[in-house]
């Protein structure tokens, strides 16, 4: 969706300041907001696509007035009603007070270590050859899904030279709408800066985005 | 815990709302509270840059493992033990003398977590997602960092499941140093573009 996450070339925004010693918390809920994430999240009931769209759907006034750990927490909320865990009532009172769907798993204390090291792979086999190979020109399409996506409004329908061919990976545009995983192949594709920004790009800029195959066609 | 002022009160809205929302998943038996103090505990004094200072070093330093590195990255790190959540596909970037790398997600906050951590606010921010891909030099310079107007600039959005670690050229004069003098010098900055290694004093 052509939603406030997308960020690539907009302005505004204003200097990075970035944080002399930043600590990785600015407040105690911080915390608690990245632990509780994580936990709702190993029950299984929704995939990391599902997520990021719950978070590129909130308003964009308030996806720009909020800072990360708030765009969680408040995406959060919306996945737990969707699937069931959390109603409106529990959120008015504070408490539970309607019962939950029941989760395919609990994450306990004591199995964190290994679900933080095995992670969540989604490199997945795909059954057909790479389209592509290193060197082909191609060309990303130019679309306006309403649903998620992972190819930036500033990279469609801008030709660029396939740098390197991936894995094949679990296909977001479809995973975050329960559509199954579908897998497809992923390039690494350059662009110049001219390509992308036209007149007045820096002539020392090479940008690349990582692509599923069917956001490419051969230029 | 490092950081030891209390926000968390009555006074804030937000943290009355996680706290809530703690409390009812916990209620019903959804979430073990016990798991996000050893999640917190992981990310704030188990896994940060210091692991990805170790991978630099060592490629500075060992040409076989750079060799692998910028072939396989995922099982180069691995093989330091640096493995799992955001960092389960990897991949190496190395600056060169006409080459700078800079790493970005303008689409989310896509960050190596396994080699790098948690990332800082500001990697998460709109004004850094929003201008890395289009005026890199003026974010650098925001960092401190002005770049030869000759050096070619690469940007690598982290737009699907691969995350990114830079390797930053290693400073001159340090060729008898050790791996571990060697990582001292090289900052989670550098390991995202945003800076260069430590030059020694």
């Amino acid at each position: 969706m052509n939603g406030p996450q997308d960020l690539g070339g907009q302005m505004g925004f204003g200097s990075v300041a970035p944080e002399k010693d930043e600590p990785y918390f600015h407040a105690a809920w911080e915390r608690r907001a990245l632990g509780v994430t994580l936990c709702a999240g190993a029950m299984g009931a929704w995939n990391i696509d599902e997520s990021r769209h719950a978070r590129e759907s909130l308003h964009p006034a308030d996806y720009y007035s909020s800072s990360y750990y708030q765009i969680w927490i408040k995406a959060l909320e919306t996945l737990l009603k969707r699937h069931g865990f959390v109603s409106e009532r529990d959120l008015a009172a504070g408490k539970a007070v309607d019962p939950a769907t029941t989760p395919k798993r609990v994450l306990k204390a004591e199995n964190v270590p290994d679900v933080l090291a095995k992670g969540g792979p989604c490199d997945r086999p795909v059954a057909t050859p790479a389209r592509f190979g290193p060197g082909d020109l191609v060309r990303t399409k130019n679309f306006h899904p309403t649903g998620h996506t992972r190819l930036p409004r500033y990279a469609r329908g801008k030709q660029g030279v396939v740098e390197a061919v991936r894995d094949g990976f679990v296909f977001p545009d479809d995973n975050a709408h329960g559509q199954g995983e579908n897998p497809q192949w992923v390039y690494t594709v350059v662009f110049d800066g001219a390509e992308i920004w036209g007149e007045g790009a820096d002539p020392t800029l090479t940008i690349s985005i990582d692509a599923w195959e069917s956001y490419l066609e051969p230029a | 815990m490092s950081h030891d002022h209390d926000h968390d009160n009555e006074l804030d809205p937000f943290a009355a709302r996680v706290r809530a929302l703690e409390t009812i998943l916990t209620q019903k038996g959804l979430i073990d509270p016990a798991a996000i103090d050893v999640i917190v505990d992981t990310y704030e004094t188990k896994i940060g840059p210091r692991n990805g200072a170790k991978v630099v070093a060592k490629a500075w330093v060992d040409p076989d493992f750079a060799t692998w590195l910028k072939r396989d990255a995922t099982a180069a790190i691995g093989s330091l033990g640096y493995t799992g959540r955001q960092g389960e596909h990897m991949q190496a970037v190395f600056n060169a003398a006409d080459t700078h790398n800079l790493v970005v997600c303008t689409l989310c906050s896509c960050y190596p977590w396994s080699v790098l951590g948690l990332p800082p606010v500001w990697y998460k921010a709109p004004p850094y997602r929003s201008r890395a891909v289009i005026d890199p030099r003026g974010v650098l310079e925001e960092f401190g960092l002005t770049l030869p107007a000759t050096t070619k600039i690469r940007v690598w959005d982290s737009t699907a499941e691969l995350r990114y670690l830079v390797v930053p050229m290693r400073p001159k004069g340090t060729e008898d140093w050790s791996e571990e003098r060697l990582a001292d010098l090289v900052t989670r900055d550098a390991m995202i573009g945003t800076g260069l290694a430590r030059v020694p004093a």
